[in-house]
Formats: structure tokens, sequence, C-alpha cells
């Protein structure tokens, strides 16, 4: 196959123009955040913007060398980078420099590298070389273990860091599994515990149980269509919970309002079950399970969040979720951040006019926050921009990454897709509050070389397999 | 294709959903929120630094010694300047045109965003008149600062001063901004952390009229400045201003401890100079005037002048020989002069007549049992371990590092080990005849006032020193400090101390010892005088002691350069001070020596010094 020609001839040139344009505004941007009328020329090596230039130099020189790059070559290798990074990560440990806390980077002279950015490229190929393998059945415990081993290594590892926002990127890498055949009902389960866990941050232990309750009736109602019959239960639960609040009214044992609900629905749910069992009642069952499985989990989180999380961690959720709400601690960065962008208006105040990034008042502007910049100068419109371009390129890769022939190269579409959502995501809602402030950069645009060499890798990876798809390996 | 593939849109539905979240917060946060948009009419936002009061500092007794007055300063955004009457503001504030010129460039080439201060410590009439018309100059605002005003003009070198942050700082450590004041020496320096408080910021709405509509957010988003802390010192305020009376026109040192707590009772530095030359306006000019002075008055030889220890040192070589059972208290020497030069005395029959004739030859014995260990065969070898055995055993002491005090720049001074010699003279070329003057405090070693005076409080102590500071409480709590300055034994027997004292009395107290114009009425006084041999001009008059003997409250060191013999200047000053500080007043007969020392000029001793040192 005279392929030497075809590459540069089967490249998704859509997927290469959008990248280069979220590069450049990315850079315009890191210019406007860290603007300095000292500093005027955009060239300038001593400051950010001038450094980033150099970082998109060399990001363009890793994409050209990708290209030339055999395919075989990831997959023959796939094991091998995700074993040098694995040992970098460990080195990182002891050799790294400590900033802000965490030993993350590697300092060699002027130059910091951060090896965890490199973690989710060799990551994602490692895992799309496990699943393209012949031995792989998701249906396999075995094979579920190993899979589960390949992401948890690094992302234990970058915990120790500690970095919490880069380790949990793996977590997204479930949604490959979802489309590679697992059972959607996992993703459902991750879902409901996402939401308890908030939930059971948010609402007082009465009022979850309540919910908890409510829900499981509804959803025997829709599941049965017998809505009497879910009357009847709620009334028996309600009865009881209210007999014991008598008992209490009279004794003062200490017995609070949840207690009661909490003891006549565990009575309750425990009785149905029973019937539902002798019956071979299949959804009544799930149903109780789910329930007395929330009312456990749910009880951990509560211990859990004030004993493993630390505290600047804490309160970064709280104060996401509005629990305890302090301008000036730590929804600091996110307060301000939404000033910048709030001020921002419609249009925009325009380059470089942007007053509230140029006041210091948001910190990391150029790195973690550079989407105020983006919102405060371009207002509404530039944010839809910029919103619309990740959207278009995240469809167009699980466009591609359906097309693609082998395993491998779907398996490490599907990872590049949702790494890069998972950044997108958090990233922007972290700087309009609708997440707690995970320190992980925004794909292409973030300042840092690590960063957006790693990206360029991952994205180009994939345009070179893509390339060849017709191609066997 | 296989049968997931319709999963790709499940994916992909979430990512548009998630975008979608993204639009619609967006949409109210932009353009649905009356908050942000008011913000957005081109209004300016002004972030006003609120400099907190900087803490005050006392004196051990309570007696206030650094407080603040208030000053203002003209600060200027760049970017908000319209064009305005360059006149009026010159002549309101009194200053040229081109100062103004200047100012408004390099505030501009900072940055054009942010407020840098243009005129700093204009007074408070200009102030007054300013404030007024400022709706005509918009871009430029007045903001408050505090100035370092000083009760008493004495401490200098303690106290230290505060002057305009460097930039390189500015770049390291985002607290401070340009044009923000540090502590740039002493007290102020070592202790900016708690003295600076925190900064406050408070937000304003400012209409392109240069008027404050009002708190931004209704001042949800400001902080409070919180006022620095207060420093209660362990000075004696009278007792550091008598010292440096006494050391007017002398170059040295006065160091007074409370051996007790290892508190520091004064630190007298000679030259000195008014601290309040170093505030304000004219703090650059008067620097480098006292910066080029020769006789170096910001130089704090109570930290890090290195001098010969002369025969104070003396005390240390005989508690170790007596720890080491190298001699006894009831051992003698004969004064044989052939050894080393003496004066003449009695026969030093014990170690304690031996202290108190303070007689070279006998402690060149006593040393040289010391480093003679006898150990090796080779008496190169022998030296070198002996040397080095008691080099270990004087760091106990505090020699030859830094004690550790709250103040910066402290010296460590010299103990010279057997490295030291190899260096000098080669390997195995050198034995306790190249260096029996340590013995006697002279050759290579080197110490440093305050370890002078930390040797007495530790005499004093009968075997241990507390690290010496000069801060005793941080706002009224003294947790913090008593935690930090530690106890130090020396591991040396008590009782060994408990002679010395007694020796150290005879100094003082009998009538053929060295220190009789330490003598005060009613206490017992223990000291040691020493001369210490200057190459370079007259020699250095040296004097510890503590007193009274049981219970001491006050050990001191007191070190007059080009003075002579320490008998002469240093053991009086000391016995003053100690007047001073236990009875708080100088009885009659004592005025004329008083006035003797007080009226003393050695400077020109110590110039002459120095002019020969250059010559040559
Ligand atoms: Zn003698």
């Amino acid at each position: 196959m005279a392929k030497a020609n075809n590459i540069w001839k089967n490249i998704d040139w859509v997927t290469v123009i959008i990248y280069a344009v979220l590069v450049l505004l990315g850079w315009m941007n890191i210019y406007a955040a860290v603007y300095n009328e000292e500093h005027r020329y955009i060239f300038d090596m001593s400051r950010q913007y001038g450094k980033q230039l150099i970082w998109i130099v060399a990001a363009v020189l890793i994409a050209v060398s990708v290209m030339n790059v055999d395919s075989k070559f990831f997959t023959s290798f796939a094991y091998v980078f995700y074993g040098v990074t694995i040992l970098l990560l460990m080195a990182v440990l002891v050799l790294g420099k400590k900033v802000n806390g965490a030993r993350s980077w590697f300092e060699i002279g002027d130059f910091r590298l951060q090896p965890s950015e490199f973690a989710k490229y060799a990551t994602v190929l490692a895992v799309s070389q496990y699943i393209g393998s012949m031995g792989f059945n998701l249906k396999k415990r075995s094979s579920i273990l190993k899979l589960t081993m390949i992401l948890a290594i690094p992302a234990i590892l970058i915990l120790l860091q500690p970095d919490a926002g880069s380790a949990l990127v793996y977590g997204i890498l479930i949604l490959v599994l979802f489309r590679e055949g697992m059972s959607g009902v996992i993703l459902f389960f991750g879902f409901l515990i996402a939401l308890l866990f908030i939930l059971a941050l948010v609402l007082s232990k009465l009022t979850l149980l309540i919910v908890m309750v409510l829900m499981c009736f509804v959803a025997y109602a829709m599941l049965r269509q017998r809505f009497i019959e879910a009357l009847k239960g709620l009334g028996m639960i309600t009865g009881l919970t209210l007999l014991l609040m008598g008992v209490e009214a009279i004794s003062h044992i200490g017995l609070e309002p949840w207690l009661c609900l909490l003891g006549s629905s565990i009575f309750f749910g425990t009785l149905f079950f029973l019937f539902a069992y002798r019956d071979k009642i299949i959804h009544v069952s799930l149903i109780i399970w789910i329930f007395f499985g929330s009312i456990l989990f749910t009880s951990t989180v509560d211990y859990s969040f004030h004993h493993f999380l630390e505290a600047h961690q804490q309160n970064r959720i709280n104060d996401l979720l509005g629990i305890s709400s302090d301008p000036l601690g730590a929804g600091w960065n996110v307060h301000q951040s939404m000033i910048a962008i709030g001020s921002g208006g419609f249009f925009g105040k325009g380059f470089l006019q942007g007053t509230q990034t140029k006041f210091d008042f948001v910190p990391e502007q150029s790195t973690d926050f550079i989407f105020c910049t983006v919102g405060e100068e371009w207002g509404f419109v530039g944010a839809l921009v910029i919103i619309s371009l990740f959207i278009f390129l995240l469809l167009r890769l699980l466009r591609m990454a359906d097309r693609q022939h082998s395993t491998f190269s779907r398996v490490y579409g599907y990872g590049t897709a949702c790494i890069l959502f998972f950044h997108f995501a958090v990233n922007i809602a972290m700087t309009i509050k609708l997440a707690p402030v995970i320190g992980i950069p925004l794909p292409f645009f973030s300042y840092g070389g690590s960063s957006l060499w790693s990206f360029t890798l991952l994205l180009f990876t994939f345009i070179r397999l893509d390339a060849n798809r017709l191609e066997r390996f | 294709m296989d049968r997931y593939s319709g999963r790709r849109f499940v994916i992909g539905g979430i990512c548009v959903v998630v975008a979608f979240v993204f639009v619609a917060k967006l949409f109210v946060l932009q353009i649905m929120n009356p908050e942000y948009k008011q913000y957005a009419d081109r209004n300016v936002l002004r972030r006003i630094v609120q400099y907190p009061s900087r803490g005050l500092i006392y004196d051990r007794n309570g007696k206030l010694i650094v407080y603040n007055q208030a000053a203002y300063d003209l600060v200027v955004i760049p970017r908000e300047v319209k064009s305005f009457d360059t006149l009026e503001i010159c002549s309101i504030l009194e200053i040229q045109k081109q100062e103004l010129v200047d100012g408004l460039k390099k505030a501009k080439d900072f940055s054009r965003y942010r407020p840098s201060i243009l005129v700093s410590q204009i007074s408070s009439m200009q102030y007054a008149i300013l404030q007024e018309r400022l709706f005509r100059f918009p871009g430029f605002f007045v903001q408050l600062r505090s100035l370092r005003q000083y009760e008493h003009k004495t401490g200098a070198h303690f106290l230290g001063y505060i002057g305009e942050v460097d930039a390189e700082l500015v770049k390291k450590d985002s607290y401070y901004k340009p044009g923000d004041y540090i502590g740039k020496s002493g007290i102020e320096r070592f202790y900016e952390k708690e003295l600076r408080g925190r900064n406050g910021v408070s937000f304003y709405m400012v209409d392109v009229h240069n008027q404050i509509k009002g708190p931004y957010m209704n001042g949800k988003l400001d902080t409070l400045a919180q006022r620095g802390k207060n420093l209660t010192t362990s000075i004696d305020v009278g007792l550091q201003e008598y010292g440096e009376q006494l050391m007017r026109n002398k170059v040295g040192s006065v160091v007074a401890i409370e051996p007790s707590t290892g508190e520091i009772l004064c630190l007298v530095s000679s030259p000195t100079y008014d601290p309040s030359l170093m505030i304000g306006r004219s703090l650059s000019k008067n620097y480098s005037k006292l910066v080029t002075d020769s006789l170096r008055p910001l130089f704090n030889r109570a930290l890090m002048s290195q001098y010969p220890p002369g025969s104070i040192f003396k005390i240390a070589q005989g508690l170790i020989a007596l720890n080491n059972n190298l001699v006894t208290w009831d051992t003698g020497f004969p004064c044989n002069k052939s050894l080393v030069h003496c004066h003449n005395h009695p026969a030093p029959n014990n170690m304690g007549l031996a202290v108190q004739y303070s007689c070279n030859p006998y402690f060149y014995q006593v040393f040289k049992r010391i480093i003679e260990t006898g150990r090796y065969p080779n008496k190169f070898l022998d030296s070198e371990y002996g040397l080095d055995r008691w080099r270990s055993q004087m760091l106990n002491f505090g020699f030859g590092q830094k004690l550790g005090l709250d103040l910066p720049g402290e010296k460590k001074g010299s103990l010279p080990s057997s490295k030291l010699y190899n260096k000098l003279y080669g390997e195995h070329r050198w034995a306790f005849t190249t260096i029996y003057s340590l013995g006697i405090g002279q050759g290579e070693v080197m110490v440093v006032p305050v370890q002078m005076a930390n040797l007495a409080a530790t005499i004093a102590n009968r075997g241990y020193y507390i690290t010496p500071h000069v801060v005793k409480k941080i706002d009224n709590r003294s947790d913090m400090i008593t935690q930090k300055f530690k106890r130090h034994d020396i591991n040396i027997q008590k009782r060994y101390f408990e002679y010395m004292a007694n020796a150290m009395q005879a100094v003082v107290a009998d009538r053929g010892g060295t220190g009789g114009q330490a003598r005060v009425d009613g206490i017992t006084v223990c000291g040691k005088t020493g001369t210490a041999q200057n190459p370079h001009g007259d020699d250095h008059s040296v004097f510890i002691c503590f007193a009274p003997k049981d219970n001491p409250k006050i050990a001191m060191a007191v070190y007059v350069e080009n003075a002579g013999q320490g008998g002469e200047w240093a053991a009086p000053i000391a016995g003053l001070m100690i007047e001073k500080y236990l009875k708080d007043t100088i009885p009659t007969y004592r005025k004329a020596q008083e006035k003797k020392i007080m009226d003393a000029n050695l400077l020109h001793r110590y110039i002459m010094q120095n002019f020969f040192r250059k010559k040559r």
C-alpha cells in the first residue's frame, strides 16, 4: 500500500483546523490575560505569551512527527509508553518539585514538565491496546479487573501528589466502556451515586430520607402501574412514623423525626421485600435493594466527606453547593471569575480591555481560569464560539472514532474524545461555578507546555490512526 | 459496524447537554444579570488597599518605644488619567513639573491598570486641599499610610527601620506591591510578619468624574485590614539609653542579658544614630550619609563585630580542663614569663588566683593539658585530636556559631578546627606550640559581643544558657517566645561553675583584682577583665560580669575598641550599668567616674588605627 502518499490526503483537515484555531485563540487570550504595558511585544520570551509561542512551535513539531510515524508504532509501544509514564509518576513523587503543596513537576533548570499530563495519553493508549487485544471480553471478570488496574495505577499515583483534579480524569473513561458494550445500568448507578453524594451534603437527613422514600414509591408506581398500592404503602410508612413520633412525644427517649422515618421505612422495606421475594416481583426487590444501598451510601458520604477530604477541598465543594458562602475564602477565585465573565456582557469589553483580569483579581488567569478572559473580553458571543468549537470538535471525533475498522483505533478515538470532554466540561464548569474548583487546564487553550503537548499528542495520534483507518493492523 | 454503535449518540448527547447548560448559565451570567451589567457600564472599579497600622514596640516595662503617625500618598492609575492641569497639582504638592512627569512615566511603565504611588508622604495640609479638588484629576487618589515615630532616640540597631520593598521581593512575594514598606533591619525585619498585620482591600465604584459612588457589591468583597501585632521587647529602654550615653564617642558594644530568661536587657552598639533619621522622605538621603560614615554607625557591632575575646576566654578553658579532670581547682603553675608574657603578681597557687590575676602562663599550662592529650605518641596527631575535642566542648558555650537571636545579621565568630590549621600550616606541621595563644583568647579565635554576654549568663546560671532574644511578648502573649528560645546545657559540672563564680567575685572585690572599678555598693558583682591584643592599634578593653552573685539578675559584656586595659574602661562602664539597672540611680560618689567616661572621646584612636591599616 502506498501509504506515504495517502497519509496527507487522508488527514481529517477539519479537525486539524479546529485544533489550530483553538490553539491560536488560546495564545491570544493568554496574551490578554497577562498583558502588561511594559512587555507589549507578543513575542517577548520573558512573558507567558512568548513562552507559549515556543510551546506552540514545539507542539507543531510534535504533531508533524506523529503524522510521520507508522501507525503500528502506537500499538506496539502502547504498553511501553504506559510503563514509562508510570515510572515517571513514581519518580515525580520523590524527585518532583513541590509547588502549591503538590509534587507534580519535574524541574530541570528553567524547564518544567508535568508527567501527569502525559499519563493521560499513555493510559488511553494502553486501554485501547488492551480492549483491542484478543483476550479481552467485557463479560469476563479478569478482563474488567485488568482494565481497572490500568486506570487505577496512574490515578492513584496522581492522587498521591496530591492532584485530585488530574486523577479524576480517568473516571471519564467509563464512557469508553459504555460504548464498547458495558451495561447502561452501571452508568445509571454512577449517576445515582453522584446525585446521592450531592443530596447527602445539601439536604438534612430527614429531607433526604423523605425524598428517597418518595422516589421509591414513584418508581414502584411507574414500573407496576399500581398507584393505589403505592399510596397504601406510603400510608403505612407514614403511619408508623407518626406513631413513633407520638411515642417520642410521651417518653422523650431521643427519637428524632428522621430516626422515626428511618425505623419505619426499614421495617416496611424489609416486610415488602419478603413479600416481593415470595411472589418473585423483581422490580420491587430491586427498588428496595437500591433504597437500602442508598441509605448506606449516604450515611457514609457525610462521614467520608469530613474525614477523607482535606479542608480546602471541603470548602470548595461546600461553596459550590451553597452550603457556606464565603466569597473571600474558598469562593474567592470563583467569585472573581464570575465577575470577570459576567461583566463581559453580550459582546465583551474588547481585546485587551478587560479590567478584572488585568487587576489581578482572578488568580491563575492564564492557566486554569483562561476562560474568564474569553468571557470578559469577548463576551457571551466569544464564549459561545469557544464552546461551539469544542462541541464541534468532540462530535467530529466521535464520528471519526466510529468509522475506525480496528477496535484499537475506535477505543482510542473515544478515549481521546472523553478526555477532551472531561477537561472542557470541568474547566468551564468551575469558572462559572457549576463545579468545584478542580485545577485542570482547558485543552489547547490554557498556558503550559506539558498540557499543550500532551493534548497535541493525544489528538494527533488519533488523526494519524484515522488517516490510514483502511489499513489493517 | 457493531451493535453498540448507536451509543455514540448517547455520548454525543451528553456533550451537547453539557454545552447547553454552559450556554444557559453564561446567558444568565452575562446578559440577564443586572449586577454585572451595572459594572459593565464602563464604570470603574477601584481597588483601594487599606494599610493597617504597624505593630507598636514597647520596652520590658511597658514604655512605648515605636509608634505610628499618619501619612498620605498620592496614587495614580495611568489608564484612567485624562488631561489635567499639571500646574495646579504641582502647586498643591509643591513639586517641580519634571518630577510629576517622571513619576507618571514610571507609573505607566509599571502598569497602566494598577495603582502606583506618585508622591509619597504628602502633608496633611496638602492632603486637605487635594481631597477637595480631586474630582478634577481622574485617575488620581489618595491613600492613607503610616510612618514610624520614635519616643526615644535610642536602640536604632535592634529596632531597625522600615523602607520601600525591593523590586526583587515584589516579584517573589505577591503580598508586597511596589512602594510598600517592609522591615529592613533589626526587629522590624525579623518580626515583619507579626508587625505588618494584613492589608485590607476595599472595592469602590468610581464614575468618570473620579467620584466614589459607593462600595462595590455593598462591600461584600472587601477585606478588613488587620492591625499589626504589638511587640513587647525585653529591652530596658532606660538602661539602653544609659549604655549609649556611656559609650558615646567610643567604638564598641554593651550587651546585657537576664540570665534566667535569656532576655536581652540592652544591646548597645556604638557609635549609633537617631532612629528617626530613617523615616519618611529623608530616609534615602540620611541612609547614604550614614552608610558612608567611616565610623560605620549602621553596623550592629553587638552581633556583627568579631573580636578576639582576650582573657575572658580563660574562664571557659579553666572549666573545660576541670571537667575533663586535667587539673583540679587546687592545681598551681608558676608564672613562667618565658612561656608567654605576663605582668607581676603573686604566685597563682590555684585556679582561683590564676583567674583573679589573669595569669597567662598559668592558662598556657592549662590549655597545654587540654591540647596534648597523650592519646597519640605523635605530637602533631595528638594536638589535632586535642584541638578538635576542645572545639566540640567550646561549641557548647555557643562560640563559633550563631546563637539564634531574633535579630537578623548575627555573625558566627570563629573557633578554629584542625582543618583550619592544616590549611594554614600543612598537615602534621603544627602542634600545641603553634596554637597556644587560643588558650588566652588570642590568635584565630573570634567572638561577637553577644556571645561574650552569653558566656557571662552561662556562668551566672552555673552551667546553662537560654538563647538570648529581644522580644518578650507578641500581642501580650509570651508562649510563642518561650517555646522558641530554649535552654542549652554546657554539660560541665555545676560545682566548677560555682568555683569560677567565686574567682570572678574576687576579680571585682579583692584588692589585687583587676575589675575593682566594677564594684557596686551592697551588690556582689562577679566579673572578669580582658585586654585583647590588637595588632592594628591600641588594645581592646573587655569585661564580662554578672550580678548579684546569687540569683543573678543581669549578665553583661562590655567591649570598648582601642581603649586599652579591660579594668580601665570596660569594668567601670559595667559597674555603672549594674548600678543603673539594679538600683536605678547612680550614687553621688560615682558621678565623677560617670562624667569621666561619658566625656571620654576615644574615637581618635579608632580613626588612627583605620588610617594606618589603610596605609599598610
Ligand atoms: Zn602571671
